[in-house]
């Protein structure tokens, strides 16, 4: 299936290879660089290149594109999720998927990738194997690897690919056992000129962070769980249950993993935590502009939004921002053409206003459209969407594990149109 | 990896230069930092061996120091060193360098030697690292890589599984072909390898050898058939990926190995289940009929209807309707079901490519009502990374052109932000337009209203284009849509009018007279239009209907002929167009102007517009040469054009499977199968029946996985052994598999029921004889007349009325009768005979009265009896239900129609048991009611289905198994003489006519116990001896689940107050720590089904406090359907109250009594 990858950074440089079967010249990705000049932002590169002998199926992720080399067909989605999952890993090991990070964990990278794919067909992709497999640096170990020549490369064999549930890894020991979610959602929303909602829905995940010892088998409870319109789970939840009693019930792999994620549609009404008044126009004449934006607070249910941010993308023939803050800073990137204007917590009392006038480059016609503002906000200790954590039980194991459960609610594509 | 500064200052100076050299050649300088530290970590090694004296600190930092200079062979020589040394940390080093200068691109072949001597090194990372480099470089270096050989073949013989496997990968990646026999060798006994990880392994090594030498193939082939019937998920979704690119056509290695291949499906990892589903998939199209038959018949109907002459029309609608007629009932085969049912649950995969797989799979294969579900998880994959949307959208579009009604509820869903990417603006509007219909036009107008003020250029241009589409294919808006791309003439950006023009251009051609003013207004942009596209296209409109505009144009070719040399190619064809069209329209005044043109035409660079000028002049212009076309130029230039249909991009690309690389090309990609289409007429499907040793395998390792793992996955018992139970019985037969999974457990418990109503039996003991000795007398006189009935008919075998299956029975029944006759008439006395005689009779009265539709199928399972007596038994089964309708419905073969039933069946079940959370077959007990020895070699055995026992609903199911385990036939096998209490019934088993050795068989009575456990005697008869035997029912057995809401439960409690409910306290067992324990306890004990709470919670009116958790299960008695309740309430600390609701107190009381004893367990 996946025949090789390349690494290549934002800049075109070719950083890493590895091939699964016999190897392929790296000037195949020739082909991708075409693409990928053609396509201007690094986002419109297509996943899929086609050349004369392959296809080049890549993923842009952490300013690094990911480019396989592909021979026959093979779903595009499962080598595209397959090479996410990749990125994932490395995130996982290293802290960040970044270029420096890879280049300084090479031979680790090379491992993991070794470790991944056979024959270009997935072989262990679940981080708790991996984990098992080859140890994560970390700085401690790697001085004394330095020192006593010992490796990364897990001294025992790792038996959880053999088992029945191959996401946890055996044997698993903690002195405080503990299990915390978080349920994150985010509100996907488009507001047109009038503040009207055109379009919004709510994606929630629930994250979790489980170190507990032994083999639990957890079950997790929802006081309202029909809310839940949409859902995916990890492949340790038994989907039966769900089905049955609603209840998502699992033994967990150990660490941070992503338990569920959850749609709530556009049928619902969603709660909307903001409001935005804005009025931005330009002149015809005098190639000048003004803007005035305040944001209030709509349905927060009691609660204070903050680390409000408001981003704006101009219009190419904007030189220049002169504005005032009443709440915040704001800072405008002539080169990107972007104006962040970060408010922190709203305060109700007070509402944050954003005024001033825009300088167009002279002689240029006035842009036909007004640009739209992409609202960022948190609100701690609510889900937007209402759901709620029932309980959480645990079976399987003696001891009393310590339980938490946080909620945030997030903007997610929240946009609004002027 | 980082080294500490302080023991770098140690290295000394040469090496270290080398060491760097080897790495830094790398353009971008950064990288060098993992070279330094490497180099630096392995040097500081180094140093402490020779006890370094030179140093040079930061040496390592700067990447154009020295190195550079040194040559290559020169360079790797430390690293040799190294590799040579017996110290594993150098060798460490030196191969964590070499694999990084791999990952860099840098050649290193020269270390072969080198490295692969350390393939027999002790440390595993270094022997990991050896393989990393020997998988890169055995191809170009194959006599070296032979030296390796022998250390894999070691390593294939260690008793530890990993080694093996990872051995095996090894040997199975270096690319020698030398070495295709070994490899050959090896995976064939890796694929009978104890352990499934190397099973895996060997299914992972076939594609490997295939595209090492294809001429393995068909031995490879044999291995795949033999992992193929691999009973373990682990090697599954390696398998079919071997299949899939050794011999995808094979599609006969898939037969038997279907049935497990769905069920198994959920516990396979996530890359396997896409290889999986996508192979099914194939596989489906070719075996199943296509369940939207009807469907796309009707579809063809209105097209021929549409386009067909009227004498046609009427023929092939009789064709049509006939095979309308002929097709019309449409069952779907229970394999076919399978497939959709099992694959449903993977649309909640977090893995973006097995939803993908599915929703393919669903749309290739499902019946148009159910295709919808998929909808909701394609729109969910849209918020995950762009290139998935990509993808996915890709995929949406093609869906949509077909069904579009299943993706209109999401329609907000697509609309467009302006921060996404371009190609996804554009894939979202292209599903937007395939959405629109009359009701929604007007929201997604208004939507592309917006979009046009887009600053993406490219995208405004496609939004116009996708107003063009709407206006087009939906007839009510045409208007709206045209005055509002009219409006976008007078946009200021060039590219919005350009475009639009285009557009409007399609647009007039469909209805061009009432829009002259609009192609007015468009000469008089043509001032101002820069873009080629549009003016070519205004002009082509200006010449099209000059007649509408007869002022205008020819002022129009004026002013094109004075800028024509500088107008592009596309416009000067456009003006030779005009200038042709108008000099055949409007002679007078353009005759000038068209010889203008066409000389300057004439004298143009291109040679198109040359050629055209000189063929346009021959055919207008009237000359003394001019040919006979000449009178037909008008006709020619002036025909009447059919408007442009603007169809999206996407249509008929359904023709390759979705989710495919080739349909997201739209061309087909190197080794892309085909999707077969349809079959017109099923396929045979008992290719997929498995033979039952087999099958019972499998059951039996699925008890053992419930065994070893203590909570099964995805499935506490319900989940898995839900549908891969219900599959199983379908495939095969229930019976089989209860008794499969429950001979586990036989002898378990067979002691504990016998204990509840002895003494009660004691007593009564005498009377019950007494009046079973009167009830069998009058039983015998009435059933010795239909036995002489009988038997007349065997003599007048012409008897008319008798119906054919009977006459088959009774033909054998005679042979096999005679034969037993004459073999043990002495030693059986008269009333053994007549009882045989009686029984049988019996049996065929019921047959007579049960089954006259299914005459079919007992008929045909009589034969099959014959030669597999273990199958007989399920057929028996079958002969006893109720032929559903669709036995008669369709010519599938016997064994589908059983399949149907048992289905149905299944699914009654399902729905009982569904909420429940329990498994049947888990819970069964077997009990035995003759011992091998007591019974001369007969073992028999018995169990509680607990399936309703469908010819009598009042009747408990039993399962009888009988053994042989003597040295001959055991023949006519049946039941004789109940002995029971008033009231009581039993309706035996059909007669075993032969039990050969070594054999079991299975089959199914059913007993009326009066809701009373007392014991149900009788005498089990064979053609040489008579066994007592008595089936005693536990408490528990005599209820069937009964389904109630929490409310209903509630208030069908709140009736059965007082004497009728039973408290006990007790503590719980050890065991009984949660809840799934409880659950399986209880039902394990008592045939009841757990009623569902939870989502009830919040409308119930007091919510139970959350932590005291309540079990309820419901249940009523077979016979006279008394409600059962029974609430477990847990408390801290163990303890728990019971409490059991019933209208019989007796029930009640040893109800409470067996289930104290299983919960404290």
């Amino acid at each position: 299936m996946i025949h090789s990858l390349f690494l290549i950074n934002n800049a075109g440089d070719l950083f890493l290879e590895k091939h699964w079967k016999s190897v392929i010249s790296r000037s195949v990705c020739d082909y991708f660089f075409e693409a990928r000049e053609k396509a201007v932002e690094p986002d419109n590169v297509p996943p899929v290149i086609r050349t004369p002998h392959h296809y080049l199926i890549n993923i842009y992720r952490e300013k690094i594109f990911f480019v396989s080399v592909i021979q026959t067909e093979v779903p595009p989605l499962f080598v595209i999720e397959f090479l996410h999952r990749v990125a994932e890993t490395f995130q996982d090991y290293f802290g960040e998927c970044s270029e420096t990070t890879i280049k300084d964990n090479v031979v680790i990278v090379y491992e993991l990738l070794e470790e991944m794919l056979d024959n270009g067909f997935p072989l262990a992709t679940e981080s708790n194997i991996l984990k098992e497999l080859i140890r994560p640096p970390t700085i401690l170990r790697s001085m004394v690897n330095t020192i006593t020549g010992s490796s990364n490369v897990g001294e025992t064999l790792p038996t959880g690919q053999l088992s029945t549930i191959p996401w946890r890894r055996a044997g698993v020991k903690y002195t405080n056992n503990e299990a915390y979610f978080d349920v994150v959602e985010e509100i996907d929303a488009i507001l047109d000129k009038s503040g009207t909602t055109v379009f919004a829905e709510i994606q929630g995940v629930i994250e979790a962070c489980v170190k507990l010892s032994g083999m639990p088998d957890l079950s997790l409870s929802f006081m309202n769980p029909r809310l839940l319109d949409d859902v995916s789970f990890h492949p340790c939840v038994r989907y039966k249950r769900w089905e049955s009693e609603r209840v998502i019930s699992f033994i967990p792999p150990d660490g941070n993993f992503q338990l569920m994620s959850y749609h709530i549609s556009a049928q619902n009404l969603v709660a909307i935590p903001v409001y935005v008044k804005q009025n931005i126009s330009f002149f015809e004449t005098g190639s000048s502009g003004r803007m005035d934006i305040t944001v209030g607070p709509k349905q927060t249910m009691g609660k204070t939004v903050e680390c409000l941010v408001v981003t704006v993308h101009m219009p190419k023939v904007v030189l220049s921002a002169n504005l005032n803050a009443t709440q915040g800073t704001y800072n405008y990137d002539p080169v990107t053409k972007i104006l962040v204007w970060d408010i922190g917590k709203l305060n109700p009392q007070k509402l944050p206003n954003l005024k001033g006038s825009l300088s167009l480059q002279s002689g240029a016609p006035k842009p036909e459209e007004n640009p739209s503002l992409n609202i960022d906000l948190k609100i701690q200790q609510l889900a937007i969407s209402g759901l709620k954590v029932n309980r959480l039980d645990m079976y399987g194991e003696k001891y009393k594990p310590f339980k938490g459960v946080k909620y945030v609610t997030k903007a997610g594509k929240f946009q609004v149109r002027t | 990896m980082r080294a500490p500064p302080a023991l770098s200052a140690s290295a000394p100076r040469n090496w270290s230069r080398d060491s760097v050299s080897a790495l830094s050649r790398s353009a971008s300088s950064s990288s060098s930092a993992t070279a330094a530290a490497a180099g630096m970590s392995a040097s500081s090694a180094f140093s402490d061996e020779k006890g370094g004296s030179a140093s040079e600190p930061e040496y390592g930092h700067d990447p154009a120091s020295g190195g550079i200079f040194s040559s290559d062979y020169k360079r790797h020589d430390d690293l040799k060193e190294m590799l040579d040394s017996n110290k594993d940390s150098l060798k460490l080093e030196a191969m964590k360098r070499i694999v990084a200068m791999i990952a860099r691109g840098k050649n290193t072949s020269d270390l072969f030697p080198a490295v692969v001597k350390n393939v027999a090194c002790k440390n595993i990372e270094v022997k990991k690292l050896v393989y990393v480099y020997l998988v890169r470089y055995a191809e170009e270096q194959q006599d070296l890589a032979l030296l390796s050989i022998s250390t894999f073949q070691r390593g294939l013989k260690d008793p530890n599984q990993l080694i093996r496997a990872s051995a095996l990968r090894v040997l199975s990646s270096i690319r020698v072909t030398i070495i295709v026999p070994i490899m050959m060798l090896a995976i064939k006994e890796a694929a009978s390898d104890m352990s499934p990880y190397v099973r895996k392994t060997a299914a992972h090594a076939i594609p490997k050898l295939h595209s090492l030498d294809p001429e393995q193939k068909d031995q490879l082939i044999e291995v795949i058939e033999k992992l193929l019937s691999d009973k373990t998920t682990l090697v599954a979704g390696s398998v079919v990926m071997a299949f899939e690119e050794v011999c995808p056509d094979r599609i006969d290695l898939i037969h038997k190995n279907y049935r497990k291949l769905c069920n198994l499906l959920i516990d396979v990892e996530e890359w396997g289940q896409v290889v999986i589903i996508n192979m099914l998939t194939r596989y489906a199209r070719t075996q199943f009929l296509n369940p939207n038959v009807n469907e796309s018949l009707l579809e063809e109907n209105s097209e021929k209807a549409f386009y067909a002459s009227d004498d046609e029309e009427d023929e092939d609608k009789k064709a049509e309707a006939a095979s309308v007629v002929k097709r019309k009932p449409y069952v779907m085969d229970p394999d076919h079901r399978l497939l959709l049912r099992n694959t449903k649950p993977l649309l909640q995969s977090r893995n973006a490519a097995v939803v993908m797989a599915v929703a393919q799979l669903y749309f290739h294969l499902a019946p148009k009502a159910e295709v919808g579900i998929i909808a909701k998880a394609l729109v969910r994959l849209m918020r995950s990374h762009s290139e998935v949307q990509y993808v996915v959208l890709q995929n949406v579009a093609t869906m949509t052109i077909k069904r579009r009604g299943m993706f209109e509820p999401y329609l907000k869903s697509f609309y467009i932000r302006s921060t996404d990417p371009t190609q996804i603006k554009i894939l979202k509007l292209e599903v937007l337009t395939n959405l629109a219909n009359e009701t929604n036009i007007s929201t997604i107008l208004r939507e592309f209203q917006t979009y046009i003020k887009s600053m993406d250029k490219d995208f405004v241009a496609a939004s116009i284009q996708a107003i063009g589409r709407c206006a087009t294919n939906i007839g009510e808006v045409r208007d709206t849509c045209l005055n509002g791309l009219v409006q976008l003439l007078s946009n200021r950006d060039e590219l919005v009018v350009a475009e639009s023009v285009v557009v409007i251009k399609k647009l007039l051609q469909m209805q061009p007279e009432q829009h002259s003013d609009i192609i007015k207004h468009m000469a008089k942009l043509i001032d101002n239009i820069q873009v080629p596209m549009a003016r070519a296209s205004i002009l082509w409109l200006i010449g099209e209907y000059c007649e509408h505009v007869p002022k205008i144009a020819p002022d129009v070719l004026r002013k094109m002929a004075k800028s024509f040399n500088n107008e592009e190619d596309i416009v000067k064809l456009q003006i030779i167009n005009l200038a042709a069209k108008l000099y055949l329209t409007n002679s007078k005044q353009t005759k000038l102007l068209t010889q203008y043109v066409l000389n300057l035409a004439k004298y143009d660079q291109n040679y198109d517009i040359r050629d055209r000028a000189r063929f346009i002049r021959q055919l207008i212009v009237p000359t003394d040469k001019s040919g006979a076309l000449n009178k037909y130029a008008k006709k020619l230039f002036l025909a009447l054009k059919p408007a442009p249909v603007l169809e999206s991009p996407f249509k008929d690309r359904d023709h390759f499977q979705l989710g495919s690389l080739s349909h997201l090309l739209n061309a087909k990609a190197g080794g892309y199968q085909e999707l077969p289409n349809w079959p017109e007429s099923a396929p045979d499907p008992s290719v997929r029946n498995v033979e039952i040793p087999d099958w019972s395998k499998c059951s039996s390792r699925k008890d053992r996985k419930e065994k070893k793992v203590e909570k099964p996955f995805y499935s506490d018992s319900e989940g898995e052994s839900g549908p891969t139970e219900s599959a199983d019985s379908e495939s095969d037969s229930g019976s089989g598999s209860a008794s499969a999974s429950g001979s586990d457990e036989s002898g378990s418990g067979s002691e504990s029921e016998e204990s509840g109503e002895e003494t009660e039996s004691e007593e009564e003991d005498d009377d019950e004889e007494e009046q079973k000795k009167k009830r069998k007398k009058l039983d015998k006189t009435k059933a010795k007349k239909p036995a002489e009935e009988s038997a007349e008919s065997e003599q007048s075998s012409s008897a008319e009325d008798r119906k054919s299956v009977r006459k088959v029975v009774k033909n054998q029944k005679s042979a096999s009768e005679s034969e037993s006759e004459s073999e043990s008439s002495e030693s059986e006395d008269e009333s053994e005979e007549e009882s045989e005689e009686e029984s049988e009779s019996d049996t065929s009265n019921i047959r007579k009265k049960k089954t006259p539709v299914s005459k079919q199928p007992p008929k045909q399972s009589k034969k099959e009896s014959k030669k597999e007596t273990q199958e007989m038994s399920l057929l028996d089964l079958d002969d006893f239900e109720p032929a559903p309708a669709s036995a008669s419905v369709t010519p599938v073969n016997f064994l589908s129609s059983s399949l149907v039933s048992d289905l149905e069946g299944l699914s009654l079940t399902d729905a009982i048991l569904g909420p429940t959370t329990i498994a049947p077959s888990g819970a069964i007990k077997m009990y035995e009611l003759l011992h091998r020895i007591k019974g001369e070699g007969l073992a028999v055995d018995y169990c509680f289905s607990r399936q309703p026992f469908s010819p009598d609903p009042n009747m408990v199911a039993v399962q009888i198994q009988f053994t042989n385990n003597t040295n001959s036939e055991i023949k006519n096998l049946h039941i004789e003489d109940p002995r029971l209490q008033s009231g009581r019934r039993i309706r035996e088993f059909a007669e075993i006519e032969m039990l050969a050795v070594g054999d079991s068989v299975t089959v199914m009575m059913g007993i009326d116990f009066c809701d009373s456990t007392q014991a149900a005697n009788f005498q089990l008869c064979t053609h040489t001896r008579k066994f007592f035997a008595s089936i005693q029912p536990p408490v528990g057995e005599l209820m069937t689940p009964a389904f109630l809401t929490e409310n209903d439960f509630k208030k069908e409690q709140g009736k059965l107050m007082g004497m009728n409910e039973i408290l006990e306290k007790l503590t719980l067992g050890e065991k009984c720590v949660n809840e799934h324990v409880i659950v399986e306890r209880v039902t394990a004990t008592a045939n009841l089904s757990r009623v569902p709470c939870g989502s009830d919670k919040e409308c119930s009116t007091p919510p139970p406090p959350p932590s005291v958790p309540v079990y309820r299960f419901a249940g009523k008695t077979v016979s006279s359907g008394c409600l059962v309740l029974v609430t477990v309430t847990t408390k801290e600390g163990g303890g728990a109250q019971l409490t059991v609701n019933c209208e019989k107190m007796v029930i009640g009381t040893m109800l409470v009594k067996d289930l104290v004893l299983a919960l404290s367990q």
